[in-house]
């Protein structure tokens, strides 16, 4: 009897030791399941769910699980810090999210002095300007976009005076400067440069504002919801100039909260699962098929940063949280050694990344691209 | 001069539903001399229920907003005043303001676990199409709405003002001692005016939300706005209410276009700060004293 219960107690000791808790990697997300980000935040959320389900089914990273644990940072930067400094408490091999610049920028100084790499959904301009080794995008940044969008106002719109209405965070603010920048460049002039509140519910007075501007086109350049909101308005009352924007603008959200509002919408998109490329198609009927919607860009670039882990884990072949961030900077993927990264990608030395990208227009409620725009390096 | 009237149609309209909302305020301000802190909730919710009745029964659009309005109405105002208001009233107004309170929290968080923390697609019955007025482009739902809230608002002036019941209504709302003794059924009254505060919640919903979008978190703006409205106007009266909502769209439309996005809330802080100072009793409001 004392032999068993010996024994016993040893099999249990052994199941709770280091080495079966080594059987899996853990991966927490950080992202914005509510508040004004919880779009963004839940595609975001939902993309990784489908790579690490994807990942687990075929043996995990080098035999080990991936755990995913998900926190909701309410889309409030105080909350992000307080997150991803639990995530790197909790012992996570990387820290995914959030989505908006905004917390982004309050919270990224927290992984880089865990020396953890972080993979975020931002696109704001200067994220990636701060000399933060442990930074990667997911997307294009602002600086890579803009002259594409500024160059196609130009030559397909020839349009002369522009009209922007962006979103006062550090994401719009960012995007603001960047095409201002871009649009002189070109010599199109800003007759009305609106500014606008995240989580805005109202946007009539922005709309009639730029109506009376009377601009030869409308660059908006917003968060998801208050993209939608804005295309009603602008509908509503009367705007009939083309409306042009980045990547969120002709997000599979806005096309369906926007409704008819959104037919004729144009701009450069980083990610579409309707680019005519199969990796990316392939991942939108996943997509749909498992959660019931179609994914927007943010749900590409949850999945892609769960496998871009994984590569970087592969290609070092050891699990070394540090070594994630050494062995990606600088890095080209290849879909044909990783098929989960669904495009070519160059992850630029600051974080940044490099691939080919997308012009595209909403006709009868869906996103169509009608041309893929070179990578911006060689 | 044509872009000021487009400002100030666009403050009337999103001020009428913001009066629709104040008016709760009055109704319930009226019959329990208590705040309902979750009137933004009231306004917020019945959206939802539609869309959760399209979700669920498969049901058209003008089905699930009968459903939604019906359940709304139910729950909300049968089932307010008798959960809420009724056990707690007696305890005296504060408690029953901090029930709602807790009622809002409650009504918001389910509303975002039990449907979704994202902003929903919620049709507009209007055409999206502008109408020229005195040389002006205006939008065909935003003068819907006006049309829509007015003829609500009139309709229920007419009611109180002009009908036996509404009279009553008034009688138990002044003094329901004396009302009791004239042979009015003051129990039925008071469930009355909390059904009619929740039928112009979800009238407030279904004219908000197809440019708010359905959203959990739509009855802070919208309950914030509205009780500005009821203080200025006048939080015993429902021509109050709607003067105050009026006047609350339209600084705010105009404080939009004229001052900054950023600072278009502080406007109408600073119109209530002034009523406060100036006339504490609403620009319509009748004074009341209490004796402590």
């Amino acid at each position: 009897m004392r032999n068993w219960i010996i024994g016993s107690a040893l099999a249990a000791l052994a199941l709770a030791s280091p080495v079966a808790a080594q059987e899996k990697v853990k991966l927490i997300n950080v992202s914005e399941l509510s508040g004004a980000g919880a779009t963004a935040g839940t595609n975001w959320k939902n993309g990784i769910d489908l790579a690490v389900a994807e990942i687990n089914a075929k043996g995990g990273i080098m035999g080990r699980q991936i755990e995913i644990v998900h926190y909701d940072t309410q889309t409030n930067p105080a909350n992000t810090r307080a997150a991803v400094q639990r995530a790197i408490d909790e012992g996570t091999y990387a820290v995914l999210g959030p989505v908006f610049s905004g917390p982004i920028g309050a919270s990224m100084q927290i992984a880089q002095r865990a020396e953890i790499a972080q993979f975020v959904g931002g696109e704001a301009a200067n994220l990636t300007q701060q000399g933060n080794p442990y930074i990667f995008r997911t997307s294009l940044s602002q600086t890579a976009a803009m002259p594409k969008l500024a160059k196609a106002l130009a030559t397909d719109v020839k349009a002369k005076s522009v009209a922007v209405v962006w979103v006062n965070n550090d994401f719009g603010k960012g995007g603001r400067d960047a095409i201002n920048a871009e649009l002189a460049k070109v010599g199109i002039k800003v007759v009305a440069d609106v500014s606008t509140e995240q989580g805005q519910a109202d946007f009539a007075a922005d709309a009639i504002k730029i109506k009376n501007a009377n601009p030869d086109a409308v660059f908006a350049y917003l968060n998801e919801e208050e993209s939608a909101r804005f295309l009603r308005a602008a509908r509503q009352q009367g705007i009939d100039k083309p409306i042009w924007g980045e990547t969120t603008l002709l997000g599979a959200k806005v096309i369906e909260l926007a409704g008819d509002a959104a037919n004729g919408v144009k701009g450069h998109v980083g990610l579409s699962v309707d680019a005519p490329m199969n990796p990316l198609r392939d991942f939108g009927r996943k997509f749909r098929e498992r959660f019931n919607y179609p994914s927007d860009h943010n749900g590409i670039k949850g999945y892609n940063a769960v496998y871009m882990i994984k590569w970087a884990t592969e290609k070092q072949k050891k699990f070394d949280k540090k070594g994630v961030a050494d062995t990606l900077r600088g890095a080209t993927i290849k879909v044909s050694e990783e098929p989960g990264i669904l495009m070519d990608t160059t992850i630029l030395k600051n974080g940044d990344i490099d691939r080919e990208s997308f012009l595209a227009e909403v006709k009868a409620g869906k996103q169509e691209i009608v041309a893929v725009l070179p990578p911006v390096g060689p | 001069m044509s872009e000021f009237l487009a400002y100030l149609i666009v403050g009337i309209a999103t001020g009428s539903i913001y009066a629709l909302a104040a008016i709760g305020f009055t109704l319930v301000w009226q019959t329990s001399q208590t705040i309902n802190f979750a009137q933004g909730e009231f306004v917020m919710l019945p959206a939802i229920l539609v869309l959760l009745a399209v979700k669920l029964l498969g049901v058209p659009i003008p089905v699930a907003v009968l459903i939604g309005a019906a359940a709304f109405v139910l729950i909300f105002g049968v089932g307010f005043k008798r959960a809420i208001v009724d056990p707690m009233l007696p305890h005296g107004v504060l408690p029953l303001a901090i029930a709602t309170m807790s009622l809002a929290i409650i009504m918001k968080e389910g509303a975002k676990d039990g449907f979704s923390a994202e902003a929903q697609s919620f049709p507009s019955p209007f055409a999206a199409d502008t109408v020229s007025i005195l040389g002006t482009a205006v939008s065909v739902q935003f003068i819907m709405i006006i049309v829509v809230a007015f003829a609500s608002i009139a309709a229920l002036q007419w009611f109180v003002t002009r009908t036996r019941t509404g009279r009553q209504m008034q009688a138990a709302a002044q003094n329901p001692n004396v009302a009791r003794i004239l042979g009015i059924p003051v129990e039925r009254m008071v469930m009355l005016t909390f059904i009619i505060n929740a039928a112009l919640a979800a009238l407030a919903s279904f004219l908000i939300s197809p440019i708010y979008l359905a959203k959990f978190s739509n009855g802070e703006t919208i309950g914030l706005f509205a009780f500005i409205a009821a203080i200025v106007g006048g939080f015993n009266q429902v021509r109050g209410a709607l003067l105050g909502g009026i006047l609350v769209g339209i600084f705010d439309s105009l404080a939009a276009a004229y001052v900054s996005t950023s600072y278009r809330l502080a406007v109408p802080l600073a119109l209530l700060v002034l009523i406060i100072l100036l006339k504490p009793e609403g620009l319509i409001g009748r004074k009341e004293e209490r004796h402590v």
